[in-house]
């Protein structure tokens, strides 16, 4: 089996990881920039973690044949400081066109705050002014719902975003239909206790169907699995679906969404 | 799958959830103070188990969740702790 992993934090990953997913069957892994588990102190800081990923962790991926991207942002959890997020913002239009990057990502909202909406706001402005994709992260547990549909309303609003080119991820069983609705891609998380589990997701699959709908593990410096994609895989197999439909929903869907992108290959493996 | 197929597959599993599930409200029982939102959050959710209903989980994850529609003035924390205050508002 050949996929690609969507949503994975490998900064936080060993080598190790790297070379479990080249075993496993990766061809592509795509890392959205995140909240590195405590917040940064200035701008600087921000510019060399976009130079790691831009530069550095292709290299790593590279060494196991697989190939690296990326997408900018500064993300929610650290939006709050709305002078330094607007730094942050001023800083990516330098990396987007590096050959790596797929676009602005993982905005999104964690607390669902005025601050973190406007800073939604203009990320979402930098995407439209730059041509660029969108991977939005939706908040944890209580806050999902809520966070989701402010997200949805605040696209909405922008009638410059084509929904074809957003995905909206950390998808569950409450919020998949609205994103669907939207017209806009869905991505379901493979994490422990917090988002998705494989049973659940195939479940969503069979209820929903698989068009626009990919799957990923985002694995982090959290507890995760950097093999959640197939080992879902495996589970749909144990369910009976078709070898094509697992390709569809682990290659085709994030290829088809992905190559929106003049950076991701037409075709890959 | 049939349903005896999905039984073959995740009945064992389930059976075991749901004992964890059965003994963590026992411990929560046995244990001495007052319990908070979050213990009524999850009784308002496990009610949603029973019975022959539809779209169980996703009646379960909005039992939880945040139903209020304007953003907070304020993040003061960036964990989430799985059910919703309504105190807090």
């Amino acid at each position: 089996m050949k996929y690609i992993e969507p949503h994975a934090h490998m900064v936080s990953r060993t080598t190790d990881d790297y070379e479990r997913l080249a075993l496993a069957g990766c061809l592509a892994v795509c890392e959205p920039a995140f909240w590195a588990g405590f917040d940064r102190s200035s701008p600087e800081g921000f510019h060399d973690y976009f130079a790691q990923l831009t530069e550095h962790e292709p290299k790593r991926a590279a060494k196991f044949g697989l190939k690296h991207f990326c997408w900018l942002c500064i993300n929610s959890k650290e939006a709050e400081d709305v002078k330094l997020a607007a730094e942050v913002i001023a800083l990516v239009p330098r990396f987007l066109d590096r050959p790596n990057v797929l676009g602005v990502g993982e905005i999104g909202l964690n607390k669902n705050s005025r601050n973190e909406l406007r800073i939604f706001e203009m990320q979402v402005d930098l995407a439209a002014r730059h041509n660029q994709l969108i991977l939005v992260h939706t908040p944890h547990l209580e806050d999902k719902l809520k966070g989701t549909r402010l997200i949805l309303d605040a696209l909405r609003r922008d009638r410059r975003i084509r929904p074809e080119r957003v995905i909206i991820d950390h998808v569950e069983e409450h919020t998949v239909k609205m994103v669907l609705d939207a017209g806009m891609w869905a991505g379901m998380t493979l994490y422990p206790e917090t988002k998705c589990t494989p049973a659940r997701a195939i479940d969503i699959l069979e209820q929903y169907g698989c068009e626009r709908l990919w799957l990923n593990s985002a694995c982090d410096w959290g507890i995760s699995d950097p093999l959640a994609v197939p080992k879902t895989a495996l589970e749909m197999a144990r369910r009976g679906h078709l070898a094509a439909t697992i390709d569809r929903v682990v290659l085709a869907n994030p290829q088809a969404f992905l190559s929106q992108s003049p950076h991701f290959p037409a075709h890959l493996g | 799958m049939t349903r005896q197929q999905i039984l073959d597959l995740y009945f064992l599993d389930a059976r075991h959830k749901l004992i964890e599930l059965a003994a963590f409200l026992d411990r929560v029982e046995r244990s001495a103070g007052p319990a908070d939102f979050r213990l009524r959050s999850f009784r308002r959710a496990t009610a949603q188990l029973t019975g022959r209903k539809r779209n169980r989980a996703q009646a379960v994850l909005l039992a939880f969740s945040d139903p209020t529609a304007k953003p907070i003035a304020r993040a003061h924390t960036k964990g989430a702790c799985g059910a919703w205050n309504a105190d807090a508002q």
